[in-house]
Protein backbone atom coordinates (compact mmCIF):
# COMPACT_ATOMS: atom_id res chain seq x y z
CA UNK A 1 0.00 0.00 0.00
CA UNK A 2 1.62 3.23 -1.16
CA UNK A 3 2.01 6.29 1.01
CA UNK A 4 1.77 8.54 -2.03
CA UNK A 5 -0.77 9.38 -4.71
CA UNK A 6 -0.51 6.81 -7.49
CA UNK A 7 -3.21 8.10 -9.83
CA UNK A 8 -4.44 11.67 -9.89
CA UNK A 9 -7.30 11.01 -12.33
CA UNK A 10 -9.48 14.03 -11.59
CA UNK A 11 -6.54 16.35 -11.09
CA UNK A 12 -7.89 17.35 -7.71
CA UNK A 13 -5.13 15.69 -5.73
CA UNK A 14 -7.32 12.76 -4.66
CA UNK A 15 -6.02 9.26 -5.40
CA UNK A 16 -9.44 7.59 -5.39
CA UNK A 17 -8.28 4.12 -6.39
CA UNK A 18 -5.62 4.11 -3.70
CA UNK A 19 -8.16 5.46 -1.24
CA UNK A 20 -10.64 2.72 -2.02
CA UNK A 21 -7.95 0.02 -1.77
CA UNK A 22 -6.97 1.50 1.54
CA UNK A 23 -10.53 1.58 2.82
CA UNK A 24 -10.79 -2.18 2.44
CA UNK A 25 -8.23 -2.54 5.19
CA UNK A 26 -9.90 -0.08 7.54
CA UNK A 27 -11.90 -2.76 9.31
CA UNK A 28 -8.75 -4.53 10.43
CA UNK A 29 -7.31 -1.52 12.22
CA UNK A 30 -5.59 0.55 9.55
CA UNK A 31 -6.60 4.15 9.04
CA UNK A 32 -6.51 5.83 5.70
CA UNK A 33 -6.52 9.57 5.95
CA UNK A 34 -7.13 12.20 3.36
CA UNK A 35 -5.37 15.37 4.40
CA UNK A 36 -5.90 18.14 1.90
CA UNK A 37 -6.01 15.58 -0.90
CA UNK A 38 -2.92 13.61 0.12
CA UNK A 39 -3.58 9.99 0.97
CA UNK A 40 -1.71 8.38 3.82
CA UNK A 41 -2.27 5.19 5.76
CA UNK A 42 -1.56 4.62 9.43
CA UNK A 43 -2.01 1.91 11.98
CA UNK A 44 -4.95 2.73 14.19
CA UNK A 45 -2.88 2.18 17.30
CA UNK A 46 -0.41 4.85 16.12
CA UNK A 47 -3.22 7.33 15.69
CA UNK A 48 -4.64 6.69 19.11
CA UNK A 49 -1.19 6.93 20.66
CA UNK A 50 -0.85 10.32 18.98
CA UNK A 51 2.29 9.27 17.11
CA UNK A 52 0.91 10.96 13.99
CA UNK A 53 0.25 14.30 15.54
CA UNK A 54 -2.84 16.45 15.46
CA UNK A 55 -4.93 16.24 12.30
CA UNK A 56 -5.95 19.76 11.45
CA UNK A 57 -9.49 20.30 10.30
CA UNK A 58 -12.20 22.96 10.49
CA UNK A 59 -14.83 20.50 11.60
CA UNK A 60 -14.67 16.94 12.74
CA UNK A 61 -17.63 14.73 13.54
CA UNK A 62 -18.29 11.04 13.95
CA UNK A 63 -20.87 8.70 12.45
CA UNK A 64 -22.00 5.62 14.34
CA UNK A 65 -24.76 3.34 13.13
CA UNK A 66 -26.90 0.27 13.63
CA UNK A 67 -26.47 -0.25 17.37
CA UNK A 68 -29.54 -2.59 17.41
CA UNK A 69 -29.99 -2.42 21.19
CA UNK A 70 -32.17 -5.42 22.08
CA UNK A 71 -30.55 -7.86 19.62
CA UNK A 72 -29.18 -10.87 21.48
CA UNK A 73 -28.64 -13.71 19.00
CA UNK A 74 -25.50 -15.59 18.03
CA UNK A 75 -23.97 -12.89 15.83
CA UNK A 76 -23.50 -10.76 18.99
CA UNK A 77 -25.12 -11.67 22.32
CA UNK A 78 -24.12 -8.33 23.90
CA UNK A 79 -24.65 -5.38 21.57
CA UNK A 80 -24.64 -2.92 24.49
CA UNK A 81 -21.06 -3.93 25.28
CA UNK A 82 -19.84 -3.38 21.72
CA UNK A 83 -21.69 -0.04 21.61
CA UNK A 84 -19.80 0.99 24.76
CA UNK A 85 -16.55 -0.03 23.08
CA UNK A 86 -17.44 2.10 20.05
CA UNK A 87 -18.14 5.03 22.40
CA UNK A 88 -14.74 4.48 24.04
CA UNK A 89 -13.17 4.55 20.58
CA UNK A 90 -14.86 7.86 19.80
CA UNK A 91 -13.78 9.31 23.13
CA UNK A 92 -10.19 8.25 22.41
CA UNK A 93 -9.93 10.20 19.14
CA UNK A 94 -7.25 12.91 19.20
CA UNK A 95 -9.85 15.56 18.27
CA UNK A 96 -13.19 15.30 20.12
CA UNK A 97 -15.93 15.38 17.47
CA UNK A 98 -18.10 18.51 17.32
CA UNK A 99 -21.10 16.18 17.20
CA UNK A 100 -22.06 12.58 16.46
CA UNK A 101 -24.49 11.32 13.83
CA UNK A 102 -26.37 8.08 14.48
CA UNK A 103 -27.65 6.83 11.13
CA UNK A 104 -30.38 4.61 12.49
CA UNK A 105 -31.40 1.19 13.82
CA UNK A 106 -30.72 2.47 17.31
CA UNK A 107 -32.84 -0.42 18.60
CA UNK A 108 -33.78 -3.89 17.46
CA UNK A 109 -37.51 -3.82 18.19
CA UNK A 110 -38.49 -0.15 18.75
CA UNK A 111 -39.09 -0.90 22.45
CA UNK A 112 -39.06 1.80 25.15
CA UNK A 113 -36.48 -0.01 27.28
CA UNK A 114 -34.21 -0.41 24.24
CA UNK A 115 -34.37 3.33 23.52
CA UNK A 116 -33.69 3.93 27.23
CA UNK A 117 -30.56 1.75 27.18
CA UNK A 118 -29.35 3.43 24.00
CA UNK A 119 -29.78 6.94 25.40
CA UNK A 120 -28.19 5.96 28.68
CA UNK A 121 -25.16 4.45 26.90
CA UNK A 122 -24.66 7.48 24.67
CA UNK A 123 -24.51 9.80 27.70
CA UNK A 124 -20.83 8.85 28.02
CA UNK A 125 -20.05 10.09 24.50
CA UNK A 126 -17.73 13.06 24.76
CA UNK A 127 -19.39 15.40 22.30
CA UNK A 128 -21.67 18.41 22.37
CA UNK A 129 -24.60 16.98 20.50
CA UNK A 130 -25.93 13.78 18.90
CA UNK A 131 -28.14 13.85 15.80
CA UNK A 132 -30.29 10.88 14.80
CA UNK A 133 -32.23 9.49 11.88
CA UNK A 134 -34.37 6.36 12.34
CA UNK A 135 -33.78 2.93 10.85
CA UNK A 136 -36.60 0.53 9.98
CA UNK A 137 -36.05 -1.22 13.34
CA UNK A 138 -36.86 2.03 15.17
CA UNK A 139 -40.32 2.52 13.66
CA UNK A 140 -41.80 -0.98 13.79
CA UNK A 141 -45.23 -0.57 15.34
CA UNK A 142 -46.12 3.09 15.54
CA UNK A 143 -44.95 4.78 12.33
CA UNK A 144 -42.10 6.32 14.29
CA UNK A 145 -44.11 8.16 17.00
CA UNK A 146 -41.90 6.99 19.86
CA UNK A 147 -38.71 7.71 17.92
CA UNK A 148 -39.82 11.25 17.07
CA UNK A 149 -40.96 11.85 20.63
CA UNK A 150 -37.47 11.07 21.90
CA UNK A 151 -35.19 12.23 19.09
CA UNK A 152 -37.33 14.27 16.72
CA UNK A 153 -37.43 17.73 18.32
CA UNK A 154 -37.31 20.36 15.62
CA UNK A 155 -37.91 17.91 12.79
CA UNK A 156 -40.67 18.02 10.21
CA UNK A 157 -43.01 15.48 8.66
CA UNK A 158 -41.76 11.96 9.40
CA UNK A 159 -38.64 13.40 11.05
CA UNK A 160 -36.48 15.16 8.46
CA UNK A 161 -34.41 18.24 9.26
CA UNK A 162 -31.28 20.21 8.41
CA UNK A 163 -28.71 22.31 10.23
CA UNK A 164 -25.54 24.28 9.51
CA UNK A 165 -22.14 23.85 11.13
CA UNK A 166 -18.92 25.68 10.28
CA UNK A 167 -20.14 26.55 6.79
CA UNK A 168 -21.35 23.05 5.90
CA UNK A 169 -25.04 22.14 5.55
CA UNK A 170 -26.26 18.88 7.10
CA UNK A 171 -29.50 17.18 6.05
CA UNK A 172 -31.13 14.30 7.94
CA UNK A 173 -33.55 12.27 5.82
CA UNK A 174 -36.02 9.52 6.74
CA UNK A 175 -36.32 6.73 4.18
CA UNK A 176 -37.72 3.90 6.32
CA UNK A 177 -41.42 4.77 6.48
CA UNK A 178 -44.36 4.17 4.11
CA UNK A 179 -42.42 1.41 2.41
CA UNK A 180 -44.24 -0.26 -0.47
CA UNK A 181 -44.49 -3.99 -1.16
CA UNK A 182 -41.55 -5.09 -3.27
CA UNK A 183 -39.91 -1.69 -2.85
CA UNK A 184 -36.73 -0.27 -1.38
CA UNK A 185 -36.20 2.68 0.93
CA UNK A 186 -38.59 5.56 0.28
CA UNK A 187 -38.40 9.32 0.77
CA UNK A 188 -41.83 10.36 -0.52
CA UNK A 189 -43.09 13.52 -2.23
CA UNK A 190 -43.45 15.66 0.92
CA UNK A 191 -39.87 15.07 1.99
CA UNK A 192 -38.57 15.62 -1.55
CA UNK A 193 -40.44 18.92 -1.81
CA UNK A 194 -39.00 20.01 1.53
CA UNK A 195 -35.48 19.02 0.44
CA UNK A 196 -35.70 20.94 -2.80
CA UNK A 197 -36.81 24.05 -0.93
CA UNK A 198 -34.26 23.55 1.86
CA UNK A 199 -31.22 23.63 -0.44
CA UNK A 200 -32.57 26.20 -2.88
CA UNK A 201 -31.30 29.12 -0.79
CA UNK A 202 -27.73 27.77 -0.47
CA UNK A 203 -24.69 28.84 -2.47
CA UNK A 204 -23.32 26.07 -4.71
CA UNK A 205 -20.01 26.23 -2.87
CA UNK A 206 -21.64 25.09 0.38
CA UNK A 207 -20.46 21.58 1.31
CA UNK A 208 -23.50 19.35 1.77
CA UNK A 209 -23.68 16.29 4.04
CA UNK A 210 -26.80 14.13 3.75
CA UNK A 211 -27.41 11.36 6.24
CA UNK A 212 -30.13 8.71 6.09
CA UNK A 213 -30.42 5.10 7.20
CA UNK A 214 -30.88 3.10 3.99
CA UNK A 215 -28.28 3.78 1.28
CA UNK A 216 -29.25 6.45 -1.22
CA UNK A 217 -27.65 4.51 -4.03
CA UNK A 218 -28.39 1.02 -5.35
CA UNK A 219 -25.86 -1.01 -3.38
CA UNK A 220 -27.82 -4.26 -3.82
CA UNK A 221 -31.55 -3.88 -4.56
CA UNK A 222 -32.23 -7.62 -4.24
CA UNK A 223 -31.62 -7.24 -0.52
CA UNK A 224 -33.43 -3.93 -0.20
CA UNK A 225 -30.15 -2.00 -0.15
CA UNK A 226 -31.23 1.13 -2.00
CA UNK A 227 -33.87 3.89 -2.08
CA UNK A 228 -36.55 4.03 -4.76
CA UNK A 229 -36.73 7.80 -5.14
CA UNK A 230 -33.19 8.84 -4.23
CA UNK A 231 -32.41 9.92 -7.80
CA UNK A 232 -34.85 12.77 -7.46
CA UNK A 233 -33.32 13.84 -4.15
CA UNK A 234 -29.81 13.77 -5.58
CA UNK A 235 -30.91 15.82 -8.58
CA UNK A 236 -31.51 18.75 -6.21
CA UNK A 237 -27.87 18.48 -5.12
CA UNK A 238 -26.24 18.29 -8.55
CA UNK A 239 -25.15 21.94 -8.56
CA UNK A 240 -23.17 21.74 -5.31
CA UNK A 241 -19.39 21.45 -5.38
CA UNK A 242 -19.21 18.80 -2.70
CA UNK A 243 -21.90 16.40 -1.50
CA UNK A 244 -21.24 13.62 1.00
CA UNK A 245 -23.91 11.00 1.67
CA UNK A 246 -23.57 9.00 4.87
CA UNK A 247 -25.72 5.90 5.34
CA UNK A 248 -25.98 2.78 7.51
CA UNK A 249 -28.26 -0.25 7.19
CA UNK A 250 -25.84 -2.63 5.44
CA UNK A 251 -23.45 -3.11 8.39
CA UNK A 252 -20.27 -2.79 6.33
CA UNK A 253 -18.28 0.04 4.84
CA UNK A 254 -18.76 0.80 1.20
CA UNK A 255 -17.86 3.85 -0.79
CA UNK A 256 -18.81 5.16 -4.18
CA UNK A 257 -17.88 8.39 -5.90
CA UNK A 258 -20.19 9.74 -8.59
CA UNK A 259 -19.29 13.17 -9.91
CA UNK A 260 -19.60 15.61 -7.03
CA UNK A 261 -21.15 13.05 -4.67
CA UNK A 262 -19.28 10.71 -2.34
CA UNK A 263 -21.47 7.96 -0.87
CA UNK A 264 -20.27 6.21 2.25
CA UNK A 265 -21.84 3.52 4.41
CA UNK A 266 -20.78 2.76 7.96
CA UNK A 267 -20.13 -0.39 9.95
CA UNK A 268 -22.57 -1.39 12.64
CA UNK A 269 -21.58 -1.29 16.30
CA UNK A 270 -23.59 -4.50 16.81
CA UNK A 271 -23.02 -7.15 14.14
CA UNK A 272 -21.78 -7.47 10.55
CA UNK A 273 -23.80 -8.48 7.52
CA UNK A 274 -22.61 -10.38 4.47
CA UNK A 275 -21.22 -8.66 1.39
CA UNK A 276 -23.81 -8.34 -1.40
CA UNK A 277 -24.81 -11.73 -2.76
CA UNK A 278 -22.36 -13.62 -0.52
CA UNK A 279 -25.12 -15.27 1.53
CA UNK A 280 -28.73 -16.35 1.11
CA UNK A 281 -29.95 -13.15 2.76
CA UNK A 282 -28.78 -9.89 4.36
CA UNK A 283 -29.24 -11.05 7.98
CA UNK A 284 -26.81 -10.92 10.91
CA UNK A 285 -23.60 -12.72 10.05
CA UNK A 286 -21.79 -14.77 12.65
CA UNK A 287 -18.01 -14.47 12.63
CA UNK A 288 -15.46 -16.10 14.97
CA UNK A 289 -15.61 -14.38 18.36
CA UNK A 290 -12.07 -13.03 18.10
CA UNK A 291 -12.90 -11.43 14.74
CA UNK A 292 -16.16 -9.71 15.78
CA UNK A 293 -14.70 -6.41 16.92
CA UNK A 294 -12.69 -5.94 13.75
CA UNK A 295 -15.86 -5.95 11.63
CA UNK A 296 -17.69 -3.43 13.83
CA UNK A 297 -16.72 0.21 13.87
CA UNK A 298 -17.11 3.98 13.84
CA UNK A 299 -16.55 6.59 11.14
CA UNK A 300 -14.58 9.79 11.75
CA UNK A 301 -15.18 12.66 9.33
CA UNK A 302 -12.98 15.72 8.95
CA UNK A 303 -13.79 18.80 6.96
CA UNK A 304 -11.34 21.45 5.90
CA UNK A 305 -12.88 24.68 4.61
CA UNK A 306 -12.12 25.20 0.96
CA UNK A 307 -11.37 21.54 0.24
CA UNK A 308 -13.79 19.55 -1.90
CA UNK A 309 -13.95 16.17 -0.26
CA UNK A 310 -14.45 15.42 3.39
CA UNK A 311 -11.86 13.18 4.99
CA UNK A 312 -13.68 9.99 5.94
CA UNK A 313 -11.94 7.45 8.15
CA UNK A 314 -13.43 4.16 9.30
CA UNK A 315 -11.93 2.32 12.22
CA UNK A 316 -12.73 -1.10 13.62
CA UNK A 317 -13.29 -1.71 17.32
CA UNK A 318 -10.09 -3.77 17.51
CA UNK B 1 -49.56 -15.07 22.18
CA UNK B 2 -49.82 -18.79 21.44
CA UNK B 3 -48.02 -21.24 23.69
CA UNK B 4 -45.20 -22.90 21.87
CA UNK B 5 -44.93 -25.90 24.12
CA UNK B 6 -47.30 -28.75 23.44
CA UNK B 7 -46.43 -32.32 24.11
CA UNK B 8 -46.21 -34.37 20.96
CA UNK B 9 -49.21 -36.61 21.67
CA UNK B 10 -51.50 -33.64 22.17
CA UNK B 11 -50.16 -32.06 19.04
CA UNK B 12 -50.69 -35.29 17.14
CA UNK B 13 -54.30 -35.63 18.25
CA UNK B 14 -54.95 -31.95 17.52
CA UNK B 15 -53.49 -32.28 14.03
CA UNK B 16 -55.56 -35.34 13.24
CA UNK B 17 -58.73 -33.59 14.41
CA UNK B 18 -57.93 -30.59 12.24
CA UNK B 19 -57.29 -32.75 9.19
CA UNK B 20 -60.54 -34.66 9.75
CA UNK B 21 -62.51 -31.41 9.97
CA UNK B 22 -60.71 -30.10 6.93
CA UNK B 23 -61.60 -33.20 4.93
CA UNK B 24 -65.28 -32.57 5.73
CA UNK B 25 -65.04 -28.93 4.67
CA UNK B 26 -63.27 -29.30 1.31
CA UNK B 27 -65.65 -28.63 -1.56
CA UNK B 28 -66.01 -30.88 -4.57
CA UNK B 29 -64.69 -28.21 -6.92
CA UNK B 30 -61.40 -27.64 -5.06
CA UNK B 31 -58.31 -27.67 -7.27
CA UNK B 32 -55.95 -30.62 -6.82
CA UNK B 33 -53.23 -28.23 -5.62
CA UNK B 34 -55.31 -27.02 -2.65
CA UNK B 35 -54.05 -27.82 0.82
CA UNK B 36 -56.43 -28.95 3.61
CA UNK B 37 -58.50 -26.07 5.02
CA UNK B 38 -57.49 -25.06 8.56
CA UNK B 39 -54.26 -24.71 10.47
CA UNK B 40 -51.92 -23.83 7.63
CA UNK B 41 -48.45 -22.67 8.57
CA UNK B 42 -46.18 -20.27 6.77
CA UNK B 43 -42.60 -20.06 7.99
CA UNK B 44 -40.66 -16.84 7.85
CA UNK B 45 -36.96 -17.51 7.58
CA UNK B 46 -33.94 -16.01 5.88
CA UNK B 47 -35.84 -12.94 4.72
CA UNK B 48 -38.51 -14.94 2.88
CA UNK B 49 -41.99 -16.39 3.36
CA UNK B 50 -42.29 -20.14 2.83
CA UNK B 51 -44.26 -21.05 0.85
CA UNK B 52 -44.28 -17.84 -1.20
CA UNK B 53 -47.50 -18.80 -2.91
CA UNK B 54 -50.10 -20.61 -0.88
CA UNK B 55 -53.52 -21.77 -2.04
CA UNK B 56 -56.20 -22.36 0.60
CA UNK B 57 -59.96 -22.78 0.84
CA UNK B 58 -62.11 -19.93 2.16
CA UNK B 59 -62.41 -20.15 5.93
CA UNK B 60 -58.80 -21.24 6.42
CA UNK B 61 -56.74 -19.78 9.25
CA UNK B 62 -53.13 -19.22 8.23
CA UNK B 63 -50.47 -18.87 10.91
CA UNK B 64 -47.11 -17.24 10.20
CA UNK B 65 -44.18 -18.06 12.47
CA UNK B 66 -41.00 -16.01 12.45
CA UNK B 67 -38.04 -18.39 12.52
CA UNK B 68 -35.60 -15.71 11.40
CA UNK B 69 -33.24 -13.89 13.77
CA UNK B 70 -34.57 -10.47 12.83
CA UNK B 71 -38.12 -9.15 13.30
CA UNK B 72 -40.59 -9.26 10.42
CA UNK B 73 -44.18 -8.22 9.82
CA UNK B 74 -47.02 -9.68 7.76
CA UNK B 75 -48.91 -6.88 6.00
CA UNK B 76 -51.37 -7.07 3.11
CA UNK B 77 -50.30 -4.90 0.16
CA UNK B 78 -53.22 -2.54 0.78
CA UNK B 79 -51.98 -2.27 4.40
CA UNK B 80 -55.53 -2.61 5.77
CA UNK B 81 -56.83 -6.14 5.17
CA UNK B 82 -54.38 -7.64 7.63
CA UNK B 83 -51.43 -6.23 9.45
CA UNK B 84 -49.37 -7.95 12.16
CA UNK B 85 -47.32 -6.14 14.75
CA UNK B 86 -43.55 -6.71 14.49
CA UNK B 87 -42.86 -10.40 15.15
CA UNK B 88 -39.65 -11.24 16.95
CA UNK B 89 -38.05 -14.68 16.58
CA UNK B 90 -40.60 -17.34 17.53
CA UNK B 91 -43.62 -15.04 17.49
CA UNK B 92 -46.71 -15.83 15.44
CA UNK B 93 -49.52 -14.09 13.63
CA UNK B 94 -52.76 -15.64 12.38
CA UNK B 95 -55.40 -14.49 9.97
CA UNK B 96 -58.56 -16.24 8.79
CA UNK B 97 -59.28 -15.83 5.10
CA UNK B 98 -63.05 -15.80 4.68
CA UNK B 99 -63.43 -14.33 1.18
CA UNK B 100 -62.02 -15.85 -2.02
CA UNK B 101 -59.41 -13.82 -3.82
CA UNK B 102 -55.68 -13.28 -4.15
CA UNK B 103 -54.07 -11.62 -1.14
CA UNK B 104 -50.63 -10.23 -1.90
CA UNK B 105 -48.67 -9.34 1.22
CA UNK B 106 -45.17 -8.29 2.26
CA UNK B 107 -42.95 -7.56 5.23
CA UNK B 108 -43.24 -3.82 5.92
CA UNK B 109 -39.78 -3.80 7.51
CA UNK B 110 -38.08 -5.53 4.59
CA UNK B 111 -40.44 -4.78 1.71
CA UNK B 112 -38.54 -6.90 -0.82
CA UNK B 113 -40.06 -9.89 1.02
CA UNK B 114 -43.26 -10.53 -0.91
CA UNK B 115 -45.67 -13.46 -1.08
CA UNK B 116 -49.34 -14.20 -1.64
CA UNK B 117 -52.21 -16.33 -0.41
CA UNK B 118 -54.78 -17.45 -2.98
CA UNK B 119 -58.15 -18.17 -1.41
CA UNK B 120 -60.57 -20.33 -3.34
Amino acid sequence: MSDYIEENLDRDGVDRRGFLKCMAWAGTGTLCLLQGGVLKSFALSDVLQQKIGHMKSDLSFVQISDSHIGFNKDANPDVTATLREAIAKVNALPTPPAFVLHTGDLTQLSKADEFDTLSESLKSLRTERIFYVPGEHDVLNDNGDMFRERFGQGTQGDGWYSFDKNGAHFIGLVNVLNLKAGGLGYLGPDQLAWLQKDVSRLKSSTPIVVFAHIPLWAVYPQWGWGTDDSEQALSYLKRFASVTVLNGHIHQTMQKVEGNITFHTACSTAFPQPAPGQAAGPGPMKVPAEKLRSVLGITDVNFVRGKHTLGIVDSGLS
Amino acid sequence: MKSRTKNRTTAGIFAMTVVALAALMVTAGASPQSKPASGIEIKIDNFSFGPMRLTVAAGTTVTWTNDDDVPHTVVSDDKTTFRSKALDTGEKFSYTFTKPGTYAYFCSVHPKMVAEVVVQ
